[in-house]
């Protein structure tokens, strides 16, 4: 966008270069360093408790890293987030909360339109193509509380392209919906992809599927060399143990016998 | 309930009724949404420190600063001083409470008991401390809506555009903060700041409300309405509304049949919106159920 880009040259659309974070003194994430390209299409995996959370609340600003610097498109961190469209988990949510999938969709316009700004004719056009793009314009009249899980997460998803972002960052975006609704909805970022940044966050490693381009795993340490294959040491050295199964049935024979020697670079 | 309508004082507290419903309706919905009932039950609490304060001033340092021809010339209405203690000090606890609730992630619930209980300890020290006049302590804690002076009218009704005119210009903050904190906050939308103004009504709504109802009974009251209206209107613009009216309409019922069988107006009001509450919930299924046909 004019500011300086060499064409052919991919940009960075997030940098961590090593990151440490975590609460109270006790780090959760250890010397993360990630590069994501923009256009790229990032899943990382990781067990529960490896510091996915915490590697969301870093890149959204809302925990502040111990050590280590963090750049969105460039920018530091708050003045960067808006150029992210975040994708919350919708497990934990309120089914009588009073608001419609319009009013939901809305609420991307919040960065744009300051306090005591109203909405504005562009702004609801905005909301309306978002809505189109994730195909849920049609119910938005609808209480969120009244739609099944994989609507809901198109409405969040059509919140966040109502923000005009250059990056979507997803939360465990297939907690919740069935297989079939998770392949519509891998298809709907991969068309996104076309023009939007996307890092996906997941503890299922089905949850990374052929859309994505490129593969980590997080356990306070991140494995990720912005390759698509997961290597066996990537995985073990993640969970930190010879996996069997994890979550939905990938046995770890799948993969060669390498050491972990390897990882190293 | 017609020939009640003769005397001054009916009319007074049915107005009170009406215009304090009105604030109630509003705030009460985001009470109910945002799940901030124990919160304003502790600013609710912590008020009668503000009322206790009010009095000391007004019997007893008053007096002793002032000559009597000073004092006398000053002396306005006796419930003037309360009252502006209340919402000073309702106003201090709610941002005191936001605070540490936004500081102090962990055990702030225990933090704002502590306050609530501290604050009505306050007020109940400083009344003993209060020279010579004591007052009803029992109207603050149970309501006297048939007490309300028409110079109260005016400034319940103030407080009601305040409240009105701050959700109207906060509207979308105030819905975001309580739908997705989360987001909000990566949309750069100041979520403290817009919390504490939030809270910072409920104070207001709070100090109205114990005319009607008394403190202890005063989160009942925020509740209840916005809780029925929930269960029957999507969106939170109608639940508002809705909300408001059922509130007009178990204060003014709750009067009439207080007046009418000679009982406790705060605690019939209260009684009236909690039989509605509990029928609203039997009668939900049903409606469902009608829907879905």
């Amino acid at each position: 966008m004019g500011d300086g880009q060499i064409s052919g040259m991919p940009r960075e659309a997030i940098s961590m270069q090593h990151v440490w974070a975590g609460y109270s003194g006790e780090p959760v994430l250890e010397d993360v360093n990630l590069s994501v390209d923009e256009l790229d299409f990032v899943g990382l995996i990781g067990p529960n408790g490896g510091g996915k959370t915490t590697l969301l609340k870093v890149l959204l600003g809302l925990l502040p890293p111990t050590r280590g610097t963090v750049r969105i498109v460039g920018k530091d961190v708050t003045e960067g987030r808006r150029y992210i469209g975040y994708v919350p988990q919708t497990v934990a949510f309120d089914q009588d909360f009073p608001i419609s999938v319009w009013g939901v969709a809305q609420m991307g316009r919040l960065g744009t339109r300051r306090l005591l700004q109203r909405y504005t004719a562009e702004d609801n056009e905005i909301v309306a193509q978002a809505l189109r793009d994730v195909d849920m314009l049609h119910l938005r009249d609808r209480p969120i509380g009244a739609l099944s899980g994989g609507q809901r997460q198109r409405v969040y998803i059509a919140r966040a392209l109502a923000t005009e972002p250059r990056i979507l960052l997803l939360d465990e975006p297939l907690s919740g919906v069935d297989s079939e609704v998770s392949s519509s909805v891998y298809e709907l970022l991969s068309r996104l992809n076309e023009r939007i940044t996307i890092l996906l966050i997941s503890h299922d490693m089905s949850a990374i599927s052929a859309h994505v381009k490129t593969v980590g795993c997080l356990n306070r340490r991140l494995f990720y060399h912005g390759q698509k294959r997961i290597t066996p040491d990537m995985m073990q050295a993640a969970y930190g143990c010879p996996i069997d199964l994890i979550a939905h049935g990938i046995p770890h024979r799948v993969f060669g016998h390498h050491g972990l020697e390897e990882v190293q670079e | 309930m017609i020939e009640a309508l003769q005397f001054d004082f009916m009319r007074n507290a049915l107005l009170a009724g009406v215009f304090v419903s009105i604030a109630c309706g509003v705030i009460g919905t985001f009470v109910v949404i945002k799940r901030i009932v124990f919160i304003s039950g502790g600013i609710a609490h912590a008020a009668y420190g503000g009322i206790g304060l009010g009095y000391y001033f007004r019997y007893s340092v008053l007096p002793a600063l002032l000559t009597e021809a000073a004092w006398t010339r000053l002396d306005p209405r006796p419930g003037a001083y309360p009252m502006i203690g209340a919402i000073l000090f309702s106003l201090i606890s709610a941002v005191a409470m936001g605070l540490v609730q936004r500081r102090t992630r962990q055990r702030a619930d225990t933090v704002i008991g502590v306050m609530w209980a501290i604050g009505m300890a306050i007020g109940i020290i400083f009344v003993d401390l209060t020279a010579g006049y004591k007052v009803d302590l029992m109207s603050y804690l149970f309501g006297s809506i048939l007490a309300v002076q028409p110079s109260e009218l005016f400034f319940i009704l103030g407080l009601d555009v305040v409240i009105i005119l701050l959700v109207v210009l906060f509207y979308k903050e105030l819905l975001a903060i309580s739908f997705d904190e989360t987001f909000a906050t990566v949309e750069n939308v100041p979520v403290d700041v817009i919390y504490i103004v939030l809270l910072c009504m409920i104070a207001l709504t709070v100090v109205m409300m114990m005319r009607v109802v008394g403190l202890i009974m005063v989160i009942a009251l925020l509740t209840m309405p916005a809780a029925i209206s929930g269960q029957f209107v999507r969106g939170m613009r109608r639940m508002m509304i809705l909300a408001s009216i059922l509130g007009i309409l178990f204060t003014t019922v709750g009067l009439w049949l207080s007046y009418a069988w000679n009982l406790t107006s705060g605690a019939t009001i209260i009684l009236v919106s909690g039989v509605a509450f509990l029928l609203s919930l039997a009668v939900k299924p049903l409606v469902g159920r009608w829907r879905a046909r």
